[in-house]
């Protein structure tokens, strides 16, 4: 049996829950079609968290490409199309390009060992000052802070989810609130074990009366938890989270079925602290959204 | 004598000849195996500069590795590895806001060195420690101050200020010279380099 996935019009962090709704209930060898053809938009989020479905799929998925030559001419500049034939079985026309995107900080990038992050950390800092200084109007301190934080949130992939993942970087338009500001975004999806199996791995770890996966994302994400003993880990993410306050960020992190949300202190997203009961998905997802700065 | 690591060498003669970027764990604990090697060497007693003015980026992971991990072996309340002090130079704003959250999580300090000879006690130390360390870093270059110098600055107790000088030393943030105390930083300020193995 073969089952369509549809794809809604705009796939970003949100309306990828619309993909999950449909994938979660489905057995892991079930042949899945995942149909992108109406797609007209997607944030680095949402292509990243599409290979990451592929990843975690046991029979290899088939994806209709975007109608739109606009959308599909960018995803292929996002190097997206490089890295979906790798998983699924490409269906539709696919036209390759060479232009430079200016939007884009970092394409779509597999990450799996330390020598990965390196790169994307020598890649980005080139790219970065132009971006956050210049186009988003933030302090040219941002830029160190921002790869810092990058680096940290792909180190999570290496270190904790047992297999590999994608990392991408983008500037938009922010459209949540009316009259939306520029923002630079941050995405990083793995489906790998997710922060409650890695938890679990810990020497001496003691189911409490009340486990799931928003209480695994409390742990780590709030309280510095991590499954070294070494007192000196999860220190990234605390070192995130605090980067992401500084500037008016969000930092938003899903894993299993719960997300876990660091809400910026401005007005220009709304958003819950925790969702939980969410449909399942493997690994970790991670968004780091900072807005440019208004005066 | 003064010996200085310039980490960005550590860096490429441990990990990659290209990278010029700190990050990952992996690579903090290599090029902190690099400088433990360079202090084997160096000898038992010995103040050593560590240069991080040609490193581009340091995030919190490599941080803890390199500056947490190997404070945490030769800086201890107890039984420190060997007298060895360090003067941390070449720090930026970004530098230092992974080192600080990596002292915080230790409770940690050390002592770092801007361009201009000035140096800063940075990490966790209680009031009359930072002010025992002042003082005695104010009085300039290589000069020493003994216990009741200190005591008659401060406004404690001989007891006292020997006391916290015993713990400032144990910390490796002041160096215990011709009877009293130097503070890491002004020792390496004088033009005649001061010698430890005296």
């Amino acid at each position: 049996m073969t089952t369509i996935i549809n794809v809604p019009h705009s796939l970003e962090d949100k309306s990828f829950e619309l993909v999950l709704d449909q994938v979660a209930p489905l057995p892991l060898d079930e042949k899945i079609i995942v149909d992108t053809r109406h797609a007209r938009w997607a944030s680095p989020y949402g292509l990243t968290a599409l290979l990451a479905l592929a990843q975690s799929r046991a029979e290899r998925p088939v994806l209709y490409v975007p109608e739109a030559e606009n959308v599909s001419h960018y995803w292929s500049r996002m190097d997206f199309f490089k890295h979906a034939a790798e998983l699924y079985e490409i269906q539709g026309r696919v036209k390759s390009t060479k232009a430079a995107e200016t939007s884009v900080l970092l394409e779509v990038t597999s990450i799996s060992k330390s020598d990965d992050v390196h790169d994307v950390v020598d890649k980005i800092q080139q790219r970065a000052q132009d971006a956050l200084v210049k186009n988003l109007n933030l302090d040219a301190k941002i830029t160190m802070r921002f790869t810092m934080a990058l680096s940290e949130v792909c180190q999570n992939i290496v270190e904790h989810a047992g297999r590999g993942g994608w990392v991408a970087v983008q500037t938009y338009t922010w459209r949540v609130r009316l009259g939306g500001r520029k923002v630079v975004v941050i995405a990083v999806c793995d489906p790998g074990i997710g922060f409650k199996q890695s938890l679990e791995s810990a020497p001496g770890f003691q189911k409490r009366e009340r486990w799931d996966d928003g209480q695994a994302l409390e742990e780590t994400v709030m309280r510095g938890a991590s499954r070294f003993r070494d007192p000196g880990r999860g220190q990234g993410l605390a070192g995130v989270r605090k980067f992401v306050g500084t500037w008016d960020g969000k930092l938003s992190i899903r894993s299993g079925t719960a997300r876990i949300a660091v809400l910026p202190k401005g007005d220009w997203d709304e958003d819950e602290p925790l969702l939980e009961d969410l449909s399942y998905f493997p690994g970790a997802q991670v968004q780091i959204t900072i807005p440019e700065r208004v005066a | 004598m003064i010996n200085h690591i310039d980490v960005s060498s550590m860096l490429r003669k441990s990990v990659c000849e290209l990278y010029s970027n700190l990050v990952t764990r992996p690579t903090g604990a290599a090029v902190r195996c690099e400088i433990e090697q360079e202090l084997d060497r160096i000898g038992d007693r010995a103040l050593t500069v560590i240069d991080f003015s040609h490193v581009g980026l340091l995030d919190f992971s490599c941080a803890d590795e390199i500056v947490a991990k190997l404070l945490l072996q030769y800086v201890s309340l107890d039984a420190p590895r060997r007298e060895v002090y360090f003067l941390f130079r070449g720090i930026s704003e970004s530098h230092m806001d992974a080192i600080e959250a990596v002292l915080e999580r230790h409770k940690l300090a050390l002592v770092t060195q801007h361009a201009d000879g000035g140096s800063r006690l940075v990490g966790i130390v209680d009031v009359d420690e930072r002010s025992a360390w002042e003082i005695i870093s104010h009085l300039g270059a290589g000069v020493s101050a003994d216990v009741a110098e200190v005591a008659d600055a401060t406004g404690l107790s001989r007891e006292h200020a020997a006391r916290m000088l015993d713990i400032l030393w144990r910390r490796r943030l002041v160096i215990r010279h011709d009877k009293g105390y130097v503070a890491v930083g002004s020792a390496t300020a004088p033009v005649e380099p001061m010698r430890l193995d005296a």
